[in-house]
């Protein structure tokens, strides 16, 4: 039987997240790759990552960045940049490709878009005239500094974390003469700030702390602002080594037009445009994507150094003659090591599959957004509760929309009518992204970071060696601060509670279930089958959640009641992973044909990447059936019968439905497992080690 | 100063020499085992060619480099995305099979083609460069059947120098025991197959990638099939060369003393 050849390229890559047509993109992971794969991997595997000061030869590497268009990447082209258009998609395969060798690498490059982002978001278009052409490394005969950001959110103890409302960085009128600009004082103390060690502009998070300045925003300080500028002391951390973290000590004062998105004079007070949680919001809905990108890439990156450590485990040994399986296959003869490395690629494809498809829809969503706004300020829309009026307005149309679009024989001209409604398709979008990006953020870092340890075994001792290939043990640890950073799991299981409930998603949820069912009827052999019966259970346990109540007669599904509803946002990530990495699958199925390259030994190849998903649907439906049972029947007194449920008959149909449909999936995994054994790898690492 | 020379650079890609290379006698022939799938990068002999026509373009103002390479379009439209960023070129192609396996001489002739149907090509400032050898077939031939094809009878292979120095060019070939043969070539047409040169590879700049395909992606698209091979031809015997590569990976250990263990090795 055919099976995978070799470790899939970059020609299946672009095909199966959908930059086929890309090549700014093409180019910008070639470019990328270079740095990480040369500069970046050179400086772990020279010890770099032993010390958490910020080095000379750490340095190198931003030098590497600005060269390879790593930092101008974020800049539209009239401000330097080369890439046009929204950036979702660019910064999450930055990502990829750093984090594929050193997720601190990787965090280096993002933390100077996390830097601008609230100007990019946000920001006037004179602060962007400002800031970004000074972004952009010195063209050849240009004599300047290069501008390079932090963003200063976090606080020191017992402050900002997780709970970003309560701001303790402050900001206070120091001058304001009559007619004139007035000057702030801003006092702001960072807990943790990436790029800070550097910074000459740092993006701070303040709240006011003078009645002529009105609640809080996000303000631009510079390194040459009159007053004091600390850097502060390194931040002793275990992770991420090759990106800078500093706790500073600003104390500046700045004009008021710093404070981004401007400010109004309204009786003789400064009210900010926007407040810092604003732009907050609207900033790591950008950025928080590809911090799951880069666990997924890390996952991806173990297996080629893997399978190279079991095939070679007893050569040279002497009863491991060339041509003896013990010599071909080493550890491979094993069943577990193969069945345990399928896990953990599946992870990492799936990981990767929900980054990307998250970052397309956000780049479509950046657009969608600005019409929006655009559209209501056009019909004098302002103010969060009237926007929120409009677009309630519309959602019953979104949902009869959504309705059609469900329908095999839908009405055509609802669907192309609400298709060209901006309104409309923002908040469908809206929707998707409420959910997508905090399920990425969840759960590529959380159960990443668990499948990360799994890799790092498969190693053996050699794993939590400094000598082991892939840098794996490095890259372990490295997948816990990438799970906390740009909020927690906590924070990510908050937001997931807030919209994993609302109609519109819910109505998505309806039709992807569906579409589910189509392409198992078509392919019953594959986990297709299995995901849609998950995703039937956790609609149906999401309703049942929503409307029961526990022996003392409080709510179960309530966002104060976490023990429910972080349980149920766990299982909402699992499901949407699962289901981009089909849709992957299937793109590749569909367009692989037409890249001979591709095309050729695609059969195997695309078999292998469903046996891949058809693994991760199995566990998936275990992770759902197990939440599920546990918060359907873990509220029932214990006393109680379960059969008393009043929906039990339900329930137990839903479960059967689930565990009926993972006929095979053992099979599935068998098949991946052989494909392990036979792939092609190449003789050497292309990075040292 | 020199007038400008247009530079055209032939050459195409090779399987990524960090990949395992097994040769698979395939339904078309001899090849590599999964050749098509393996990445590529483009043939390292020509790329030195390559950085050092770009430079010497740069510093010849009003020369211009043209890259004719002959390989399957597909593979060779992934190459460009990295190549693409390293220098300013046009692009020729055309579509055919290009590894070690195909004769030198049909090559040769598909690249002399190429090479003619160069729109405005003035053959009297034409410098063709190329690789003395390549990473997928070693013969050397390539080049020199192609010069003798478009008449140029000025050539020079092993070449690390080329130098401008007023109206002629000053080039340095590779000769036995580490020695150069230096000579003055006082007027174009010539054939230059370099060994490596002298330039380090170029850092990767997209924003010339992104200029450089808006010509690079037509010439793909509109890039003519080529019948090449080796028709005729039975291989009696294919193997890998018997070197092998060990790779030790060491940490920590003075200069001297790898230069010490080199030299042992060398006499033994
Ligand atoms: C290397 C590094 C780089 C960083 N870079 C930056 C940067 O550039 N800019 C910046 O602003 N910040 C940065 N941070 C800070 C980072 O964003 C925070 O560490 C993170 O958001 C968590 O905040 P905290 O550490 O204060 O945890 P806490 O707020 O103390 O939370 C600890 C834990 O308590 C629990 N918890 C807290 N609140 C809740 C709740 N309401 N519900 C449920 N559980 C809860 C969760 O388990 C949570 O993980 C960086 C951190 C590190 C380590």
């Amino acid at each position: 039987m055919e099976t995978l050849r070799t470790l899939p390229g970059d020609d299946v890559r672009q095909i199966m997240w959908r930059f086929a047509d890309r090549f700014d993109l093409q180019m910008l992971v070639q470019s990328t790759r270079a740095v990480a794969r040369s500069v970046a991997a050179r400086l772990v595997a020279d010890g770099q990552r032993t010390t958490h000061e910020w080095t000379a030869e750490k340095a190198s590497l931003l030098t590497a960045m600005d060269g390879a268009g790593v930092t101008s990447m974020f800049l539209e082209p009239k401000y330097g940049g080369y890439i046009e258009g929204p950036k979702n998609l660019a910064m999450s395969l930055t990502a990829f490709e750093l984090a594929w060798v050193d997720g601190g690498a990787a965090t280096c490059a993002l933390a100077s878009d996390l830097a601008l982002a609230p100007i990019n978001e946000k920001g006037t278009e004179e602060q962007k005239d400002f800031v970004f052409p000074n972004i952009c490394p010195p063209q050849p005969g240009e004599d300047r500094e290069i501008w390079r950001g932090a963003f200063a959110l976090t606080e020191p103890l017992p402050y900002v974390g997780v709970d970003t409302g309560v701001l303790v960085g402050k900001v206070r009128v120091a001058e304001w003469e009559e007619g004139k600009e007035p000057m702030l004082q801003v006092d702001k103390r960072g807990r943790f700030i990436t790029n800070m060690e550097f910074a000459n502009f740092v993006t701070a998070a303040v709240a006011s702390d003078d009645p002529r300045i009105k609640s809080s925003c996000i303000i631009l300080l510079l390194k040459d602002d009159e007053g004091s500028w600390d850097p502060g002391a390194p931040t002793k951390k275990l992770v991420h080594q090759l990106s800078a973290t500093n706790d500073p000590v600003l104390n500046v004062k700045v004009p008021a037009s710093r404070i981004i998105g401007g400010y109004t004079v309204k009786d003789g007070v400064i009210v900010p445009n926007v407040s810092h949680s604003d732009a907050i919001a609207s900033v790591f809905t950008r950025t928080r994507i590809p911090v799951g990108v880069m666990t997924s890439a890390k996952l991806l990156s173990a297996v080629e150094p893997v399978i190279r450590y079991q095939r070679q485990r007893f050569r040279g040994g002497e009863a491991a003659q060339p041509g003896s399986p013990r010599y071909e296959l080493g550890l491979q003869m094993n069943e577990d090591p193969c069945h345990r490395l399928v896990d953990v690629w599946a992870t990492g494809e799936a990981g990767a599959s929900l980054g990307f498809e998250t970052s397309r829809i956000c780049d479509r969503f950046d657009a969608l957004e600005k019409g929006k706004e655009a559209l209501l300020h056009s019909q004098g829309i302002s103010g969060v509760r009237a926007e929120a009026k409009a677009l309630k307005a519309v959602q019953d149309k979104a949902l009869a929309y959504l309705a059609e679009v469900g329908k095999p024989d839908g009405d055509a001209a609802i669907i192309a009518d609400a298709e060209a409604d901006v309104l409309v398709q923002f908040l469908v979008h809206h929707a998707m992204t409420g959910v997508l990006i905090p399920s990425c953020k969840l759960w590529n870092t959380g159960f990443g970071a668990t499948m990360m340890r799994e890799a790092v075994s498969l190693m053996g001792g050699y794993g939590i060696t400094e000598d082991c290939p892939g840098f794996l043990g490095m890259k372990w640890m490295d997948a816990q601060l990438e799970a906390t950073y740009e909020g927690p799991e906590s924070v990510q299981r908050r937001q997931l509670t807030t919209t994993i409930d609302q109609p519109v998603f819910l109505a998505l949820c309806r039709n992807w279930t569906a579409e589910l069912k189509a392409i198992a009827a078509d392919r019953p052999a594959t986990g297709a089958g299995a995901l849609a019966a998950s995703m039937d259970l956790w609609m149906w346990a999401l309703d049942y959640l929503t409307k029961s109540k526990d022996p003392q007669g409080k709510p179960l599904f309530h966002a104060k009641r976490q023990g429910v509803s972080f349980a149920m946002a766990d299982a909402v990530a699992w499901l949407m992973a699962a289901r981009c990495q089909l849709l992957d699958v299937l793109e590749l199925e569909a367009k692989g044909p037409e890249n001979p390259v591709v095309a050729d030994g695609l059969e195997g190849t695309v078999q292998f990447f469903m046996d891949l998903f058809t693994v991760h649907a199995a566990r998936t439906a275990g992770e759902v059936g197990r939440i599920v049972a546990e918060l359907v029947l873990g509220y029932l007194q214990p006393e109680g019968d379960a059969a008393s449920l009043p929906e039990w008959e339900t329930y137990c149909n839903l479960r059967c439905a689930v565990e009926a449909r993972l006929a095979g999936c053992r099979l599935a995994k068998d098949r991946a497992a052989h494909a392990v054994t036979q792939v092609m790898i190449p003789e050497a690492l292309d990075y040292p080690q | 100063m020199s007038q400008p020379y247009h530079i055209v650079v032939c050459g195409s890609i090779v399987p990524d020499p960090l990949q395992t290379l097994e040769p698979a006698l395939g339904p078309a022939g001899w090849g590599l085992k999964n050749e098509l799938q393996l990445p590529a990068v483009l043939d390292p002999w020509v790329a030195h060619a390559l950085f050092e026509a770009a430079n010497l373009a740069k510093q010849v103002p009003g020369s211009k480099v043209t890259l004719v390479s002959l390989g399957p379009k597909a593979k060779l439209q992934q190459v460009m995305m990295q190549v693409a960023q390293k220098a300013p070129f046009e692009l020729v192609v055309r579509d055919g099979p290009a590894g070690g396996f195909v004769d030198a001489a049909e090559v040769a002739a598909v690249l002399a083609e190429a090479v003619n149907s160069i729109p405005g090509l003035d053959k009297s400032r034409l410098l063709l460069f190329g690789g003395w050898q390549s990473a997928s077939r070693g013969a050397g031939a390539t080049l020199q059947i192609l010069g003798e094809l478009l008449g140029i009878t000025e050539q020079f292979q092993g070449v690390d120098l080329c130098q401008v120095q007023g109206d002629s060019l000053l080039i340095k070939e590779r000769i036995e025991g580490g020695s150069y043969l230096v000579s003055e070539l006082a007027n174009p047409p010539a054939v230059l197959g370099w060994a490596t040169g002298s330039l380090p590879e170029p850092p990767n700049n997209p924003q010339v990638g992104m200029q450089n395909m808006r010509l690079v992606m037509p010439a793909l698209q509109k890039a003519q099939p080529a019948k090449v091979g080796a028709e005729g031809v039975t291989y009696a015997a294919v193997e890998l060369p018997r070197q092998r590569r060990e790779t030790r990976v060491v940490k920590d250990v003075p200069v001297d003393d790898i230069a010490r263990e080199i030299a042992d090795w060398i006499r033994s």
